[in-house]
């Protein structure tokens, strides 16, 4: 009989051995790049400059990749961390993709079903990245002029805000009691301390994912997150 | 080095090979979802809707990806560009990890590069983003795991605590929308989006458009995109980014963004 059908827990299991085996593709991918680069040339990398060059961007990618990883993975689950950290792009694309997905699946982040939305979700979005891209350079020549005009770009300077604010709302309005500490706690940060925000940027999210969580132990303690309703309220 | 070793038809076949392998390892995880999902008696109609609303809503945000492309094409050819913005690739990250490399090498971002130069330029981009690639293989299984702890414990606090981590992530990404210099215009950007998203909802509720929840949020986030268009021209000078009319503002000043 087929294990996938009488197993139900095949899938947990089954999601992790194939997404080892594609994030390990996935480096041979990746390294392969500058290595075929490089062939191709018929220049080796200056190490010294390979160094250096890191040195002014690794530790702190390195740090924010690491931050990304322990507080999206919970959000969008197996499946959608396997992939959405192997196409990239994930605070501006796979992660609203994901959360616009489950929320209107009517499914929430961290559950079975909010698993497998989640990762359909990021599966086409990446699709659909890659697909646009690769359209991009093939009618370079012919989007050039629309992605050159200054009339439009600050439109797409702005597309952090525009995608937040809708994003943001819906999710505050579901669980206000929980969402107001952190959100004062940003507040306070850009007011007070702008330079702070600018600086740490991913770094932000752990951060205020902690207040946000030990300001909801102290209330759910104090028994002002009391009904089951407001706990499963997003 | 001549444009055409940047672009030789070699690279043009890795990078084609990339894009293949990217978009096979989604349709893997879609097709495994999918069945998890019909497994789970999940309804076929919501998981579609899922994958449609995956879909529409990464058109204009892909876009900016198109950005980062211009940016880079100039000095890098079309190629690196291309590969790095398909795999572990992010806007925020690609630019800043180019231009550190470049200049690296004593050299202007813009200025044509040796081919010494170039392949140590493409091997900063690949190593600079790699992490993950290294962390979740060890660690994804664990973190989940402890999550999942959690809930068994205590199902109501796993709830909240779902919640409580969810909302601090929205309210760090709220702050990563704001900041910055002279903000008000992202801040009449964001309530513009929010408003817009609001009214979604209530024509949802008065008209009872379902099909409407799953465009709410390309609507809400393409109205605040044209009425920045608006803004900039109403708003004085002086109260607007200095950067607001350049690529740049909107490719390389978006590191906050975070990496991937």
């Amino acid at each position: 009989m087929d294990k996938k059908v009488i197993n139900p827990g095949y899938y947990d299991k089954s999601v992790h051995v194939s997404g080892r085996m594609w994030i390990v593709a996935a480096l041979l991918v990746m390294l392969a790049v500058p290595v075929v680069i490089g062939l191709e040339n018929q220049a080796a990398p200056d190490w010294m400059v390979v160094l250096r060059g890191l040195l002014a961007v690794a530790p702190i990618y390195w740090t924010v990749c690491a931050i990304e990883v322990f507080t999206f993975a919970p959000m969008i689950g197996a499946g959608g961390t396997y992939i959405g950290f192997v196409t990239g792009n994930l605070t501006g694309i796979k992660i609203p993709a994901a959360l616009n997905a489950m929320e209107g699946a009517k499914v929430k982040p961290g559950t079975k079903e909010g698993e497998i939305i989640s990762t359909i979700s990021i599966a086409t979005s990446s699709i659909v990245t890659t697909l646009i891209v690769v359209v991009g350079v093939l009618l370079f020549t012919q989007l050039k002029p629309f992605l050159n005009a200054p009339e439009l770009r600050p439109a797409f300077n702005m597309i952090l805000p525009a995608l937040f604010g809708g994003l943001g709302v819906v999710y505050i309005s579901k669980a206000w009691k929980v969402a107001v500490t952190p959100l004062v706690f940003v507040a306070a940060l850009i007011i007070f301390a702008p330079n702070i925000v600018a600086f740490a940027g991913s770094m932000l999210v752990p951060v205020a994912a902690l207040v946000a969580i030990a300001a909801a132990r102290i209330m759910y303690n104090l028994g002002w997150l009391g009904g089951k309703e407001t706990a499963e309220g997003k | 080095m001549t444009q055409a070793i940047m672009e030789s038809p070699v690279l043009y076949v890795l990078g084609g090979c990339v894009a293949l392998f990217v978009i096979a390892q989604s349709v893997f995880f879609l097709v495994k979802a999918w069945r998890e999902g019909k497994r789970m008696g999940m309804d076929t109609k919501v998981m579609r809707k899922a994958a449609v609303s995956g879909g529409v809503f990464t058109i204009v945000p892909s876009l900016s990806i198109l950005f980062a492309f211009l940016a880079m094409q100039g000095t890098l050819g079309m190629v690196l560009p291309w590969i790095r913005l398909s795999v572990l690739g992010a806007v925020t990250y690609e630019v800043p990890a180019a231009t550190s490399a470049v200049e690296a090498a004593g050299m202007t971002f813009g200025a044509p590069l040796s081919g010494q130069v170039f392949t140590s330029v493409a091997w900063v981009m690949t190593l600079g983003c790699i992490t993950p690639l290294i962390i979740i293989p060890l660690f994804l299984k664990k973190i989940l795991s402890g999550v999942d702890k959690i809930k068994e414990r205590d199902s109501k606090w796993g709830d909240i605590f779902m919640n409580a981590l969810f909302l601090g992530m929205i309210a760090a990404f709220l702050s990563m929308g704001v900041s910055g210099e002279k903000p008000l215009l992202s801040w009449m950007v964001l309530g513009s989006s929010a408003i817009l998203m609001a009214l979604c909802g209530l024509v949802m509720k008065l008209t009872g458009w379902k099909w409407l929840e799953h465009f709410a949020l390309p609507i809400s986030m393409l109205g605040a995109m044209a009425l920045t268009l608006l803004y900039v021209h109403i708003l004085p000078a002086d109260l607007l980014p200095a950067d607001i009319f350049q690529l740049a503002g909107g490719v390389a000043d978006v590191v906050e963004g975070g990496v991937h």
